[in-house]
């Protein structure tokens, strides 16, 4: 866990497909001023999306008058980022997408989501919420100093 | 809120003389792009097209439903016995691209000129 002292931006997306770009504009716009590597930029933009998708997709399925909210709070030397929907929240992670299985027809072609999160950033968890709702995903890139 | 996607397709000729069919994307590539992306490569004739190439240097955004309808192409296209390739994507998509999997099934290419030189 990293601990964050952090200033915070807020952004709430109806849970129509699309409007994770308001998220990952946001998020990348952030992420510039934090001083984060174009390439991370890019990373973050990728990871935000899908965590956008999923929420409105798994955690709102679809339900425009529910809506998603975007926590970012930028710390010191990391930016944390909170997807927050009104889902039950996950079960359990899915398996890592095989490319040769969907080739041959035995997975799903689509579903890789969650991994491009969990491969994109530097901490990804998923925490179901109390109650059945505000469940999150919370995403954490930090700063490289060394390759600044 | 998303982005139209626009296919257009064009015939080539490689600099060692193969036919070469190229699909070029504009926008998008998301869930909606269903029709732009595998409907065109679906019109193609199966039985004389050999080579696709797949133009991405006017997308901007491709997300995992995107990424999905791609293998969904290469799946088809593998069933063909028609090899698929690919240019123009950005540093992080071709990133993208190479931790899901996808450059074992499709080479990919900085820019056309590298590309239809190789094949």
């Amino acid at each position: 866990m990293t601990a964050i002292k952090s200033t915070s931006v807020e952004v709430r997306l109806p849970s129509q497909l699309g409007y994770e770009k308001v998220a990952m504009s946001t998020a990348a716009a952030v992420a510039k001023l934090m001083g984060f590597r174009e390439d991370r930029v890019e990373d973050l933009k990728t990871a935000v999306a899908e965590a956008c998708i999923n929420a409105m997709e798994h955690g709102n399925r679809l339900n425009e008058r529910l809506s998603v909210g975007v926590v970012l709070s930028a710390g010191v030397d990391a930016l944390e980022v909170k997807v927050i929907d009104d889902g039950k929240g996950l079960k359990g992670l899915p398996p890592k997408p095989d490319m040769d299985r969907k080739m041959h027809g035995e997975e799903d072609p689509r579903g890789m989501g969650m991994f491009l999160i969990q491969a994109l950033v530097d901490e990804a968890e998923w925490v179901a919420g109390a109650n059945g709702k505000s469940s999150y995903v919370r995403l954490v890139i930090r700063l490289d100093t060394e390759a600044e | 809120m998303q982005s139209e996607t626009k296919a257009h397709m064009e015939q080539l000729t490689s600099p060692a003389g193969h036919p070469v069919t190229v699909l070029r994307f504009e926008g998008d590539i998301a869930s909606t792009s269903k029709d732009a992306v595998l409907g065109t490569y679906q019109a193609l004739p199966k039985a004389t097209v050999r080579s696709v190439l797949l133009d991405f240097s006017k997308v901007d955004y491709i997300n995992s439903s995107g990424i999905a309808l791609v293998i969904q192409m290469l799946i088809e296209a593998s069933n063909s016995d028609q090899k698929v390739y690919a240019f123009g994507l950005s540093p992080h998509f071709t990133k993208v691209f190479t931790m899901v999997g996808i450059t074992k099934y499709a080479g990919l290419f900085a820019t056309q000129a590298e590309a239809l030189a190789a094949l």
